[in-house]
Formats: structure tokens, C-alpha cells, sequence
């Protein structure tokens, strides 16, 4: 009984979802981000098209899913945030969660920054704000952007929308896992799930639709021969399900110690790729339209990225009939994902705060969310803030999220072995059962795809420098970012763990109790 | 839209949102191990 009390004790102080449904719908709302609605489609098109999905399912069912599982096994089993689990599993590893809580902090920063973009073009959709100039309208007038280079001149027109995201994430992030986190994922996913159905449903119905969906899902089945197609589907996978960077640790952290994880892992997984596929459809739908209304072909209208939210649909919203719906639609739609998204990132710094130091949530909210909103405000609702977030994001992706992941699925499978102890756990209360194959999958297959990216990346960046920005911007936001993000993790492993927090294994410590 | 495109797109649809569904119908049914049976193996 003094076990259970423990255990009961530890969860009333971290927080915990009421149910594996919130806890799902909480992974599904971190998975499911703008790179899905933005992302795929482009990379989908540009690789394969309809042939794409074979690489895609691959690097699903032999990377996305057994990772995602991974970070399951580590959380649920040690029951802590990330730089919690890991010094749980062993102290030394303690710097690879502190690394991962760096890199969300510097997500979170710019990520909001998007998200109040999104919220701005929603109001500008009923009135289509940006003329017969979609391009002009995003770079010059909304965000009002200048040369390459750090700008101290704010522009109001993105630090009101901004300011209100971030007041958004600190109310939900002071009312905790369950009241925040959990009931924001429970009520908003069914919602944008709706509002992205109905987006597509009217999409598909618009004239030259048909014509969208022939380039999107037309299959180039040689493009199967090129390496980079099948690293193009492990990027996407890897990127868009939030692994390898603490979310899934932390989540699953809050889940009750009887619940089947692999199952839940298995929905979460095919969850955000089916929504991948929708947003394909909606997306490839709304663009042969556009082509068709433009007189021209698809792969000229076709883009990915900022370029296609900000640019391309705009442009689209402005001929299609009833276009006001489908702005704020769409642009709802990138609101709520990213919003889902970035309180999971935000949760990870929370976690991790209040593990380490005596603190209440309220407080380390505000100690982790005030800093990150005004260092968000300071950079991105400048007339530099285009080009500081372009520089942050493609660094922090390759060089944090990206490598940190190979570093720590390398060192939990080869140095610590610890695979088929987290096997074991996952196979307690799991529908699935994990064996040779997912160690063989975590251990070689997903490192060796993941660790090719990498160096492609690495090499591209050296050979031309990213984006042609000014090298001393690239050094800062981006070699700097990503190299501070390891001194920040060595040096918070360095501090002391607050006295109530048992580094054993909580298991043990709770046999101990018992004892 | 041609044969090719229109039966990749059914494909892919069956898969992952066919997926979806059974994965969903799976977790539903998995019967988990009463609470004392994890106490014992801890």
C-alpha cells in the first residue's frame, strides 16, 4: 500500500492525463504540426508522387513507429521528463535529455511566431487582405521585411497576434497536464479534424481538382531508385511524428503504468499520417484548381513551406468561390496544429524544470514561458524575423532535433543496451510484442537512414552556405544555436536534483518502499 | 485523374486511414494484465 501511495504521490505532484484517450489525442495533436498540412504534400510530389508511399510505409513501420515506441518505453518505464529518464536510466546520459529541452525551448521560441501568423491570415482571408499580390502582401507589408540582418524595429501588425499566442500557451501550460495540455487536445483535434474534412471535401470539389490529385498521386516508380527519395520518407516520418526530442518521453511520463503502450503508439503513428494523407488531398486539390483557374500547370503553382501557406493559398482563396471559408479553414487549421504542437514542445521545459527544482507549475510556467515569449517577441515580430526563423528552423532540425536523436538511439541501443529492458516493459501491458526486430530496427536501420541525412545535410551546408544569408547571421542563429543547445544540456546535467526527486529507478523505489 | 494515380490514391488511402482503424479497433480490444500480475513482475 505504501508502494501504491508513492506512485500515487509522484503523479499527483507531476500531473498525469485522466485517460489513455487524452493521452492519445495529446500525442496526435504534438504529431500532427504544420509540417504535416505544409510539409508532405511538397515532399511527397517532389518525390515519387503516388510512389512515394512505398518508401513512406517503409520508413514508417521501420523507423517512425519503433522510435516513437523507444521514447514510449523510456518515458512510461521511468516515469520523468526527459533529462529525468535518461539520468534514471543512467546518470552520465542525464545531458542527452537537457540537450532536448534546449532544442524545445528554441522551437517553442520561433514555432508561436508562425502560429500568429496563421492567426493573423485567418482575418485576412474574410477580407482577402492581400490584393492581387499574395507575395508582396507576406514579405513587405504584413511582416515588412528587410535586408538580411538583425533589426530592432517592431512590427505591430505581428507582435499583437503574437503576444496573444503566447498569453494562450501560458494559461494553458499554468493549468497543468490534464486541465491544460490534456482538455486543449481533447476538444480542439476532433475539431480540426472537422474543419480540415470539410476544407478538403470543398477543395476536391472545385474545378481542375482532379487535376491536382493526377500530379499528387501519379507515381514516378523510378524515382525508387534514388537514394534520396527513400531519405526524403525517413525525414518525413522522423519530422513530423515528434520523436527523438523528449515530447513522447515526457507524455508518456503522465500515462497510467496499466496501459497497453504499443497499441496507443500504433494509432498515434497511423493517426498522423492519415491525416499526412488528408492534408495531401486538400492541399494538391486546392493547387490544380489554382493551376486551372491561372492557365497553367501544376508543378508551377506547386510549393511547400511558408511558401505555400503564406503565398500560394492566398493566391488561391482569392479565385476560389466561397474563398473566405476555405482562408479561415485553412489557416484555423494551422492554428490549432500548431498550437497542439507547441504546448507539447513547452511541456518538455516544464517537465524538466519541475523535476529538477522545487517548484510549482504555476511558477515553473511562468519561469519557463515569460523568458521564451519576450526572447520570442524580441526575435520574430521584428522586420528580421522572416530570415531569423528561416536560419533557427532548418539549423535546430538538422542539427538538434536530427542529431540528437542518432546520438541518444545510439547510445540507450550500444552503449547502454538497454533495449531489451524497455522491451520488457513495453511487453508487460503491450498488444504488441517487441523483439529482435524492433532492437535490429532501433540499433541499425533507423541510425544508419537517420545518420544519412544527417551528413547529406552536413555536407550541403558546408559546400553553399544556407539560404545565401551573410555567415555571421549562419554562425549566430544557426551553428550557434545548435552548438548551444549541447553546452546547455552539459551544463544543466550539472545541477544538483531537487531533494525530492528519487534518481533510481522508480520501480526499485518503490519495492524499496514496500520493503 | 489516370488508372495509375486514381489506384495509388485508394491504396494509400486503405492503408494508412485502414490502419488507423484497426489499430484503433486492436487497442480497444487488448484485455491488460490485472494490476497485481505487474506488481509481481516488477
Amino acid at each position: 500500500m505504501e508502494s501504491m501511495s508513492s506512485s500515487v504521490d509522484q503523479a499527483t505532484r507531476r500531473g498525469a492525463f485522466s485517460s489513455r484517450k487524452v493521452f492519445i489525442l495529446a500525442a496526435i495533436g504534438s504529431a500532427v504540426g504544420l509540417g504535416n498540412i505544409w510539409r508532405f504534400p511538397y515532399v511527397a510530389y517532389e518525390n515519387g508522387g503516388g510512389a512515394f508511399l512505398i518508401p513512406y510505409l517503409v520508413a514508417l513501420l521501420t523507423a517512425g513507429i519503433p522510435f516513437l515506441l523507444m521514447d514510449y518505453a523510456i518515458g512510461h518505464k521511468h516515469r520523468g521528463s526527459a533529462p529525468l529518464s535518461f539520468a534514471r536510466m543512467r546518470r552520465g546520459a542525464e545531458f542527452l535529455g537537457w540537450w532536448q529541452v534546449g532544442i524545445c525551448f528554441l522551437i517553442a521560441v520561433y514555432y508561436a511566431a508562425v502560429i500568429a501568423w496563421a492567426l493573423r491570415y485567418m482575418l485576412f482571408s474574410l477580407d482577402e487582405a492581400w490584393g492581387d499580390d499574395p507575395e508582396g502582401f507576406f514579405v513587405t507589408e504584413f511582416l515588412e521585411t528587410g535586408e538580411p540582418g538583425v533589426s530592432l524595429e517592431v512590427v505591430l501588425g505581428v507582435l499583437t497576434p503574437l503576444v496573444i499566442v503566447w498569453v494562450a500557451v501560458l494559461v494553458i501550460m499554468a493549468l497543468g497536464v490534464e486541465k491544460g495540455v490534456g482538455r486543449l487536445s481533447l476538444y480542439f483535434i476532433p475539431i480540426l479534424i472537422v474543419a480540415f474534412a470539410i476544407l478538403v471535401v470543398r477543395a476536391v470539389t472545385l474545378d481542375g481538382a482532379m487535376d491536382g490529385l493526377d500530379a499528387f498521386f501519379s507515381p514516378n516508380w523510378e524515382a525508387l531508385t534514388e537514394p534520396g527519395v527513400w531519405a526524403a520518407a525517413y525525414g518525413q516520418i522522423f519530422f513530423s511524428l515528434s520523436i527523438g526530442f523528449g515530447i513522447m518521453i515526457t507524455y508518456s511520463s503522465y500515462v497510467d503504468r496499466r496501459s497497453d503502450m504499443p497499441g496507443a503508439g500504433l494509432v498515434v503513428g497511423f493517426a498522423n499520417s492519415g491525416f499526412e494523407l488528408l492534408a495531401g488531398i486538400g492541399v494538391f486539390a486546392a493547387l490544380g484548381f489554382m493551376a486551372q483557374a491561372s492557365g497553367v500547370a501544376v508543378d508551377e503553382v506547386v510549393e511547400g513551406g511558408i511558401g505555400l501557406a503564406f503565398i500560394v493559398f492566398p493566391a488561391m482563396i482569392s479565385q476560389a468561390p466561397a474563398g473566405a471559408l476555405i482562408g479561415v479553414l485553412f489557416f484555423g487549421s494551422l492554428v490549432i496544429a500548431g498550437l497542439t504542437s507547441l504546448v507539447s514542445v513547452i511541456e518538455v521545459v516544464i517537465s524538466a524544470v519541475r523535476d529538477k527544482f522545487e517548484m510549482t507549475r504555476v511558477g515553473a510556467s511562468m519561469a519557463v514561458g515569460v523568458p521564451a515569449a519576450l526572447m520570442s517577441l524580441v526575435l520574430f515580430s521584428t522586420t528580421s524575423g522572416l530570415h531569423v526563423l528561416d536560419i533557427v528552423d532548418h539549423f535546430i532540425n538538422q542539427y538538434g532535433i536530427l542529431l540528437v536523436a542518432v546520438v541518444s538511439m545510439l547510445v540507450v541501443a550500444w552503449a547502454m543496451r538497454a533495449l531489451p529492458i524497455l522491451a520488457d516493459h513495453l511487453n508487460r501491458t503491450g498488444s504488441l510484442r517487441l523483439g529482435k526486430i524492433w532492437f535490429a530496427l532501433l540499433a541499425v536501420v533507423a541510425p544508419l537512414a537517420l545518420g544519412y541525412i544527417l551528413v547529406d545535410a552536413l555536407v550541403a551546408d558546408i559546400k553553399t552556405p544556407y539560404g545565401g544569408f551573410p555567415d555571421w547571421m549562419l554562425a549566430v542563429f544557426g551553428w550557434g544555436g545548435a552548438v548551444g543547445v549541447v553546452v546547455f544540456g552539459l551544463v544543466a546535467s550539472l545541477v544538483r536534483w531537487r531533494a525530492g526527486t528519487p534518481l533510481q529507478e522508480p520501480y526499485e523505489q518503490i519495492e524499496e518502499d514496500a520493503r | 485523374m489516370s488508372i495509375d494515380a486514381v489506384i495509388l490514391m485508394l491504396v494509400a488511402m486503405a492503408i494508412l486511414w485502414g490502419g488507423l482503424v484497426v489499430a484503433i479497433v486492436r487497442l480497444n480490444r487488448h484485455d491488460l494484465p490485472p494490476l497485481e500480475e505487474i506488481h509481481r513482475d516488477l
